[in-house]
């Protein structure tokens, strides 16, 4: 019993270590003044200015339709990239790997510039889509290393089986190995949106004009001093985020009750 | 089925020899050429830029990056694999939520989480006014290596919790009750049987933090006041800064080469001795 | 799961092709600024005068334009960018040459900004806001009757000196405390001044470039090296600041606006630039960005707690003095390699 204790207390520790910046985020969202650090008074008028702020709110549609795009497109190409790679051997598998680790290995400018330097020689226009492009790039390394553990995990019997049982291959596909592998695809869904969400160099080397993200706003603001109105812009997305963890958790745990569930990892 | 199964990663060959490999020579060509004064590139293969990194001044950077960045992994390491491993034994209902708590930090933009954590640790910041109302002494918290090593820790330790927790979960429980059985204490139960089955994600735990810890440069920026050059910052400011991009790309293949051979050691000790480093 | 997936990707492309769609009509303009560089209702009213849609993007620093731009990553109408990095691109083509039959309101620009080094003839650029390095410090602490660079060497005050991460500024401040050209590429003098700056290195708080303003108002530091334009919303929000240039003279910068030589709508820019010129724009502007004005017009109808603020009003004497930056490229890597030993001490 002091052990369920101890846990609970330890964990309480680290999510607050997680959330202190983000607490402070969010109650200086609320700050009269601009200031970072001094509370001067309660006030709406953050939320109001961002209600106004065209720009900002046209940051934040790009970065969550980028976010969301490459996150399933990375999934889904990712997904069947693992699939393939899984059935490879030799050496011919490692050179695929570590190429693909490559975005994963280099910093960010390194890829940033170098993608804009192949988007100038395949003479394309900058815009939405190179930058699209890029975030797919970087996020979809991050599926496959997320999925290939899993699919090395599965019992290749079972596909056989299928198959012996009269499955076509495409059948045993989505029906044995997708399912077998899901927490692997969801993982690596979450990363390659993660990742889209907060980048900022190679975004800003392979966009075009009128074309931007909140992470590239935020930078640019760095120089003036950063608006609590991005603190409304962040308090806003994450309180509906977490709503919407709430929500889908009520709906999952409803789930599980009614199912008898082997599966209970991500 | 599968000898035909190889050909769905056809497309996707295709598509990182373009977008990964094509871009990867064109860093590894600029690195082996020299800088002309107008900033063009005379087809001039020289090693010039890989002998300018090794000396003192920049060799001295590379050290300081990877002796933080080994700091940082391992106080992630401390403190995430308990967590992991609370995590694996909660019930399964609430693991999610508390997986997802773990994520839901990083959805937050990391320049906005780190000036919050300039308003924290500030001299005249939130933890010094609770020090002073309490009537503790004020302590000199930011702009300094510890700053930037908490900052490190701070934004990358989700990414040794998910891994960890990952290997834990897909431990065999019956193995744990088998060892109980045969007389096993709780201290040896973890030294032989969880550790080790847990070492995978412990590997990738490592390396995914380890990794962008190196490159990193808004964190000593911002949080370590700028006072100590890190690898990243030094590759940003050459790319963009100097315009040196040949000298840029040779230190980030030396990066890469330095990173690629620690991970293929890190796989000598990876149980399951699969062809390639694992994230989770 | 799948469900899930596949209405989101098609509310995705309705959306990715609504934008796509929505403002094809009408001719754009792209503009690049500096961040808080220009109030955005100007922008709108010139819109909606000349029935055209503004797609205005902002950047940080003036290298990451120059390389977008001189990789033709990019294609913008219009930029507004600093002085040094003006030169490079008018000295490398990447600037058209201007109108200035288009742009009238180019009369009311005052003479110290005109003829400099960076575009001597001034057929590529007009100025738009210009300032100067100085210190901002606390009046109640910190004693500035030296009124020198010397100031950030003062060991009374170790650990509460905030010097710039960037490079030339603070080589400035040593340079010109030691009486040289902040352009010097004489590896004498600049040994001299990287001798400076590490001696100066255990009294300084932190380099920062941006964000010192904020840390002065939180009076979590004595003083700090700043750009004048950044002093003067500092001192209004906490009144023990205050600002001086050193007498041994600092640097003038002037952002200017330029249009690349890569635009289709020369015409419509100049007309912005013109509208930009004009005394109500640019009141409008200074009430916004608070930096000083180079519009002999508009500083005459400055109110007087700006006209008071000596960020804002600078000095004739000070502006004598002054030496502008050029552009590093020729010899960036003597400052970069001592900054470099500086950091990696």
């Amino acid at each position: 019993m002091v052990k369920k204790y101890l846990s609970k207390i330890y964990m309480g520790i680290i999510f607050i270590f997680l959330y202190a910046p983000i607490i402070v985020l969010g109650v200086f969202s609320f700050n009269e003044s601009k200031s970072r650090g001094n509370w001067t008074g309660f006030s709406l008028k953050w939320y109001i200015e961002l209600f106004h702020d065209h720009d900002i709110r046209l940051a934040f549609y790009y970065t969550i339709s980028i976010a969301i795009v490459t996150a399933i497109v990375s999934t889904i190409l990712g997904t069947i990239a693992a699939i393939g790679i899984n059935s490879m051997k030799g050496r011919q598998k490692s050179l695929i790997l570590n190429v693909n680790y490559l975005p994963v290995v280099n910093p960010d400018i390194v890829t940033g510039i170098s993608l804009m330097i192949l988007y100038i020689s395949f003479n394309m226009d900058f815009g939405f889509i190179t930058m699209l492009l890029s975030h797919i790039v970087f996020s979809t390394p991050y599926v496959i290393l997320s999925i290939l553990p899993k699919l090395k995990q599965l019992d290749v019997h079972m596909t056989e089986a299928a198959m012996d049982l009269g499955a076509t291959p495409m059948y045993a596909l989505r029906k044995v190995i997708i399912p077998e592998i899901k927490p692997g695809i969801v993982t690596g869904f979450l990363m390659a949106f993660t990742l889209s969400i907060d980048d900022f160099i190679i975004s800003y080397f392979t966009k075009g004009e009128g074309v931007t993200n909140l992470s590239i706003v935020i930078y640019s603001m760095a120089r003036r001093g950063v608006r609590p109105t991005i603190n409304a812009l962040s308090t806003i997305m994450l309180t509906v985020v977490l709503l919407l963890m709430i929500l889908i958790n009520r709906r999952t745990n409803g789930h599980e009750r009614s199912n008898k569930t082997n599966q209970s990892e991500v | 089925m599968k000898d035909r199964t190889k050909y769905l990663a056809y497309p996707y060959v295709l598509w990182i020899i373009v977008f990964i490999a094509l871009p990867a020579f064109l860093v590894l060509l600029y690195s082996i050429t020299s800088k002309e004064s107008n900033g063009l590139t005379t087809i001039h293969f020289t090693l010039e830029n890989f002998k300018k990194f090794f000396q003192p001044m920049y060799l001295n950077i590379l050290w300081d990056s990877i002796y933080l960045a080994a700091i940082s992994t391992v106080i992630c390491l401390i403190l995430g694999y308990p967590a992991a491993l609370i995590i694996s034994n909660t019930h399964v209902s609430n693991r999610n939520t508390l997986l997802f708590l773990c994520i839901l930090p990083m959805w937050m933009n990391m320049l906005l989480r780190t000036y919050a954590w300039m308003t924290i640790l500030g001299n005249n910041g939130i933890l010094n006014n609770i020090f002073a109302f309490l009537g503790l002494p004020r302590f000199n918290m930011l702009y300094t290596r510890g700053a930037t090593v908490m900052g490190m820790v701070y934004n990358f330790i989700p990414f040794m919790i998910l891994p960890i927790y990952t290997a834990l979960s897909k431990m065999d429980k019956s193995l744990l009750e088998a060892a109980d059985d045969l007389g096993a204490d709780k201290k040896t139960v973890f030294k032989k049987v969880i550790l080790p089955l847990s070492m995978p994600g412990v590997i990738s735990g490592i390396i995914m933090v380890f990794m962008p810890a190196v490159s990193t440069f808004i964190i000593p920026q911002l949080l370590g006041g700028n006072k100590n050059m890190m690898i990243g910052n030094l590759v940003e400011k050459l790319f963009i800064l100097n315009g040196d991009w040949n000298f840029g790309s040779a230190i980030s293949i030396v990066m890469m080469l330095i990173i690629l051979l620690s991970m293929s050691i890190m796989n000598k000790f990876d149980i399951d001795k699969e062809g390639g480093a694992r994230l989770w | 799961m799948k469900k899930w997936f596949l209405i989101a990707a098609v509310l995705i492309m309705v959306l990715i092709a609504a934008t796509g769609c929505s403002s094809e009509e009408k001719q754009t303009l792209n503009v690049l600024n500096y961040d808080i560089y220009i109030d955005k209702s100007l922008l709108k009213e010139f819109e909606e005068a000349n029935n055209i849609t503004i797609k205005y993007d902002t950047y940080s620093t003036p290298e990451e334009m120059y390389i977008k731009v001189k990789s033709g990553a990019s294609k913008y109408d219009l930029i507004i960018s600093s002085e040094y990095m003006i030169e490079r691109m008018i000295n490398e083509n990447l600037v058209n040459k201007l109108n200035f039959d288009n742009i009238p309101n180019y009369k009311y620009i005052g003479e110290d900004f005109k003829n400099h080094v960076y575009d001597p003839t001034n057929e590529y650029s007009v100025p738009y806001f210009w300032g100067t390095l100085g210190i901002l410090y606390n009046k109640t602490t910190v004693d500035a009757s030296s009124v020198s660079w010397a100031m950030l060497w003062d060991e009374t005050h170790a650990q509460r000196i905030i010097m710039m991460d960037s490079q030339r500024d603070s080589f400035a401040a040593a340079l010109k405390l030691l009486g040289y050209s902040l352009n010097t590429v004489d590896e004498n003098e600049l040994d001299e001044a990287k001798a400076l700056l590490i001696e100066q290195r255990p009294l300084v708080m932190a380099y920062i470039t941006d964000g010192s303003p904020d840390i002065m108002i939180n009076e979590e530091a004595d003083m700090a090296l700043v750009w004048s334009g950044e002093a003067v919303s500092a001192m209004t929000e906490n009144e023990n600041l205050d600002f001086v240039i050193p007498k041994e003279g600092s640097n003038i910068w002037i952002d200017a606006m330029i249009i690349p030589s890569t635009t289709e709508k020369q015409e419509l820019a100049e007309k912005l630039i013109d509208f930009l010129c004009s005394t109500d724009a640019t009141l409008r502007n200074i009430d916004e960005v608070w930096y000083s004005t180079v519009h002999t017009e508009a500083i005459k109808q400055v109110d007087e707690e700006l006209l008071s603020n000596p960020a804002f009003n600078i000095p004739q004497d000070d502006i004598d003095k002054m030496e502008m930056l050029r552009d590093p490229k020729e010899f960036i890597e003597l400052y970069s390699e001592r900054w470099t030993e500086l950091m990696a001490e």
